[in-house]
């Protein structure tokens, strides 16, 4: 089959991209668009390294066809931060030390700004459960939830 | 190299007529397709996004039930306040399905017709009698749900068909619903044993019709007799029934979540537990 056009928005931006049809939307952010922020862990939706937000539903783009983009929204990692401004998150997870490796990092700040979109003041169980997708084998999670916490606090003003 | 062809229709007709083709498959949320189609289990010719076509995702109050749209993500089940209150055990069948990102996708039709016998949606929807409007080369039908997943990996459906919409039913007065999973962890895992069920009550409190299925202990959900149910207030000795009569239908597999006696056993815990939160939630309405 032809590739398939697909015209969609990206971080705010039109956005128009050919791929095949088994091309999963990470393979076209990765390889088509050049944004390689979105991290390939396990390729089956287990990992949550992928995870990017379409039409305001937090998903995994290993598990989405590229071909489905088509007139949707869509939210990277790239898209977070204002500028050369980082978004609340982002900051928080410097200064708790929210990574290491930094591997499964995109892919927890886009969900946590998809739980922080939905809900500004989660209970950090709350955190923990939206968070049960995102895989990361370096922190024990403990700061990840802290900064998440810290940050959401900083977001209402607190 | 592998090329299949991709086809997002925008009316019934169109769908139907895509899914006709040989090697065509339906595409809701991917969550189960794009993973099999990347291990090599399943590799359709024509994949054909469902999405698209109006009423395949959302939900409509319809007199005292509901349709669900087939494709509608697990996420949006569990925003409809209104589903919640009615229907809390379908939609928390629902929600137990892998993490917050395939929450975002995954739905019930795809949970039905990917036919694991551990899905977690099916059981409570068969409790609640919940219909699957099938459309096809022959027009539209109605199947209850439990009637789709014919063995593991296998539908009932027919060349051409998919689920369109789910009907749950007007809800009875005094009735409620639950579903409980046993996993050995507490978020992200497959069940070892689902239970599905739905109690009404009669004007006195005891139980009028009470309806008991099973996911994970044999090739397709099961039902389970829970006539003993009938008239108590789930006293001891009809607990003590009801979990006898959910080990006797178990056919269970043996599998690193857990031995044919260990489901055997956990089933009969699961089908009270299931009924005591059913039963409560009857009572509070």
């Amino acid at each position: 089959m032809a590739k398939i056009h697909v015209t969609t928005k990206i971080n705010g931006e039109d956005a128009e991209f050919l791929c095949e049809p088994q091309q999963t939307m990470l393979d076209v952010l990765r390889d088509e668009l050049s944004l390689t922020g979105s991290k390939e862990g396990c390729g089956s939706g287990d990992c949550g390294a992928c995870s990017i937000i379409v039409d305001g539903r937090l998903v995994c783009s290993c598990l989405m066809f590229g071909a489905e983009a088509s007139g949707t929204e869509i939210t990277t990692i790239e898209g977070i931060a204002n500028g050369d401004t980082l978004h609340p998150l982002q900051q928080k997870f410097l200064e708790h030390a929210a990574l290491q490796c930094g591997f499964c990092t995109p892919g927890v700040l886009v969900a946590s700004k998809a739980l922080l979109d939905a809900n500004p003041s989660p209970t950090e169980e709350q955190a923990r459960y939206w968070l049960a997708g995102n895989l990361c084998r370096c922190t024990g999670y403990d700061k990840i939830i802290e900064a998440v916490m810290d940050a959401a606090a900083e977001m209402r003003g607190e | 190299m592998y090329a299949p062809n991709f086809a997002a229709p925008q009316s019934i007709d169109d769908a139907v007529r895509m899914l006709g083709a040989d090697g065509a498959k339906p595409l809701s949320g991917g969550t189960d397709l794009i993973v099999q189609m990347r291990s090599g289990r399943n590799r359709p010719d024509h994949i054909v996004d469902l999405k698209r076509v109006p009423g395949l995702i959302g939900i409509k109050a319809e007199g005292a039930g509901f349709r669900v749209g087939a494709a509608t993500p697990g996420a949006a089940l569990g925003e409809d306040k209104a589903l919640v209150a009615a229907y809390p055990g379908i939609v928390e069948g629902a929600e137990l399905i892998g993490s917050t990102q395939v929450q975002g996708r995954a739905s019930l039709a795809g949970n039905l017709c990917n036919a694991s016998p551990a899905a977690d949606s099916v059981p409570a929807m068969a409790a609640c009698g919940v219909m699957a409007v099938v459309v096809g080369p022959n027009g539209e039908r109605e199947v209850a749900v439990q009637d789709i997943p014919d063995s593991p990996g296998k539908t009932s459906l027919a060349k051409g068909e998919f689920v369109k919409e789910f009907v749950l039913p007007a809800l009875p007065a005094k009735s409620g619903d639950a579903y409980l999973r046993f996993i050995p962890r507490t978020e992200m895992d497959i069940a070892v044993v689902g239970a599905g069920v739905q109690i009404v009550l009669a004007d006195d409190g005891t139980v009028a019709k009470a309806s008991v299925w099973l996911g994970a202990v044999a090739p397709t959900i099961i039902e389970v007799d829970a006539s003993c149910l009938v008239g108590t207030k789930l006293d001891d000795a009809a607990m003590a029934k009801l979990d006898a009569a959910a080990q006797a239908v178990c056919n269970p597999i043996d599998d690193k979540r857990g031995t044919i006696e260990y489901r055997t056993k956990v089933a009969g815990v699961m089908a009270r537990r299931t009924a005591e939160l059913a039963f409560k939630r009857a009572g509070a309405r």
